[in-house]
């Protein structure tokens, strides 16, 4: 430990500070740092409104938003509509499995004791730290076995295995946080267990749903690995995964390419800004406890 | 409805817990113990072969030329490691400081820095491979505008510039990850106790290290941790903005690339190994699990010893 960097840190502080202020300092920092993140998107979306020449000549002007060129050869030209529904089906079916196979195992543990419980819990939030990428091959041969390499059920399953450590982590928390009151006071009124779980403990429980569904969202969502080794038919491909093969089409027209990057970030992004809150939430919720 | 509780409290709670359980056995408990089978056995194409005992790991680790190309690709994630370290989570952190103020304009601040993290890596990596294009791209175009025509060069086309462009578009796209982690630890420390400590130091450098720095030890453990993961499993970035092969010449290779052209072949050379690939497979799993075990309970050692 040497003293040099305490010394001199605060003396290049003051010094900037008595120019700026502090708060006028912290204000470049954010203000330089919001335009570094926020110039090559705006740069993506102004791009996909031009064409080559355009682009070449002058990148960074704002172009006439009503030339929707691109985007209607996007439409038309290509099979970027399909993967977008393909996204939408297999994200929409993992997040639905995960949740409702999330709830139920976190519900067994959280709500009731049992022998092997605290294992169970284990086991499941072990798959936390496992990176399920290194077991690629395992997981090929698996389902070259069953027969559904190449079809949409491969992605699923692995999504949903994905998904459940941290769905179930995130829901034995929060189902243990309720009062036992609740479901005591229904059971005396000789409700049956499911229906204590599905009228009185799940309407509860909405916030945390909502949390690991962004959770496992985005990671989804995005995921290019394993579509790249389990699906070779175009027609099945995913977002990221088809807008590699539309790249790879299109890879002298910059306008459609800026076009394509830009249409296949817009339902994330227009979701992130409606609910950046849940997804800032969301997406950091792994990492806090 | 049916009664459950005719049947038994035991059958509802089986009923509830088999089905996840068998997807956690499926896919993900029996992949992971297979791959540590497959790794001692030959491999014939997709045909499984001989029990070789160490063999896979021999290869891939001490007969060239596959060891030259592990220990290249190591050495790339080490030095991907280290400088998002410095990069992602040091400015991330310097963000996060200047975002606990509540300045004017946090709210969107803290919005724009984390609109990337919510991008798919594929976009992100086409969007930069793009902008660093050597006449066309942004960047270049950037830099020749303002006058830095010499500084203008094709940074994903040469050795010495590739990684750490790549490095560049990580930390770019990633650095809101870090940033909101450390926000939320920074404003979980009770006011009373900052102005305790302000009473005693005007010396905000003082303040962070010895105060701040220590009570949001718990997310800079799991920063630290998750980058470390991530920087020791990257693929797709790479994949995308520089290909299967870590090009130009393989300064740009890392293990993830390494393992995936190992195990699946790539366009060029045909050729698929399922037994080295489960070796390197494995070998990075072990990587990555002792050290982030030995390195967790070091890290959460300092959060006690506040």
């Amino acid at each position: 430990m040497t003293t040099a960097p305490t010394m001199a840190a605060p003396m290049a502080e003051r010094g900037l500070v008595g120019t700026l202020g502090r708060a006028g300092l912290v204000q470049i920092l954010l203000i330089a740092n919001t335009f570094l993140m926020l110039f090559p998107v705006v740069i993506m979306v102004f791009s996909g409104f031009k064409s080559n020449v355009e682009i070449f000549q002058q990148p960074f002007a704002i172009p006439d938003f009503t030339n929707l060129e691109n985007f209607v050869r996007i439409a038309t030209e290509t099979t970027f509509p399909r993967y977008m529904f393909n996204s939408i089906f297999v994200t929409g079916t993992s997040i639905g499995l995960i949740l409702m196979l999330g709830t139920m195992a976190a519900y067994a543990i959280g709500r009731y004791e049992f022998f092997g419980a605290s294992f169970l819990l284990l086991f499941f939030i072990a798959g936390l730290t496992l990176p399920l990428k290194l077991a690629i091959i395992p997981l090929f041969i698996l389902f070259r076995d069953m027969g559904i390499l190449n079809t949409h059920l491969s992605l699923i399953a692995v999504y949903v295995a994905m998904g459940l450590p941290s769905t179930v982590f995130i829901m034995t928390g929060f189902l243990r946080s309720l009062p036992r009151e609740l479901e005591d006071a229904a059971r005396m009124d000789g409700a049956s267990e499911a229906r204590i779980m599905f009228k009185i403990m799940l309407p509860l429980c909405k916030p945390a749903l909502i949390i690991s569904a962004i959770h496992n969202l985005v990671p989804i969502w995005n995921d290019f690995f394993f579509p790249l080794v389990f699906i070779q038919q175009d027609s099945l491909k995913t977002l990221p995964q088809g807008l590699t093969t539309f790249i790879g089409e299109y890879n002298t027209d910059w306008g459609v390419m800026f076009a394509g990057l830009t249409l296949a970030a817009l339902p994330i992004t227009v979701l992130y800004i409606i609910l950046s809150r849940q997804f800032i939430n969301g997406m950091t919720s792994g990492a806090l406890k | 409805m049916l009664n459950f509780r005719l049947t038994g409290r035991g059958l509802w709670i089986a009923f509830l817990i088999i089905p996840p359980l068998a997807v956690m056995v499926t896919f993900v408990a029996y992949p992971i113990v297979s791959a540590l089978a497959y790794a001692f056995y030959d491999w014939n194409g997709l045909q499984r072969g001989e029990f070789v005992w160490f063999e896979n790991f021999r290869i891939v680790l001490f007969q060239e030329p596959f060891a030259e190309w592990t220990r290249r690709a190591f050495m790339h994630n080490v030095i991907v490691f280290f400088s998002l370290m410095v990069v992602q989570n040091g400015f991330g952190f310097i963000l996060a400081y200047a975002l606990w103020r509540e300045p004017f304009g946090a709210a969107f601040h803290r919005v724009a820095v984390f609109l990337p993290v919510v991008l798919s890596t594929v976009i992100i990596g086409f969007l930069w491979k793009l902008f660093f294009h050597p006449i066309f791209g942004v960047v270049n175009q950037s830099l020749r505008a303002v006058g830095l025509d010499d500084l203008a060069q094709p940074w994903l086309g040469q050795s010495e510039t590739a990684l750490g462009a790549l490095i560049f578009v990580n930390a770019w796209a990633w650095v809101g990850f870090p940033t909101l982690v450390f926000l939320a630890g920074l404003q979980r420390i009770p006011p009373e106790l900052l102005d305790a400590a302000r009473m005693e130091t005007d010396n905000e450098w003082i303040l962070i290290r010895k105060i701040v720095w220590p009570l949001i030890a718990p997310s800079a453990t799991i920063v630290f941790i998750l980058l470390f993961i991530g920087s020791f499993n990257w693929f797709e970035l790479p994949y995308i903005m520089v290909g299967l092969d870590g090009s130009p010449f393989g300064s740009t290779d890392v293990l993830g690339l390494y393992f995936y052209r190992t195990a699946f072949g790539n366009q060029s050379a045909g050729v698929q190994d399922f037994g080295q690939g489960s070796a390197l497979a494995v070998l990075i799993f072990a990587f990555i699990a002792v050290v982030a075990a030995f390195w967790t309970v070091r890290l959460r050692r300092r959060e006690i010893q506040i």
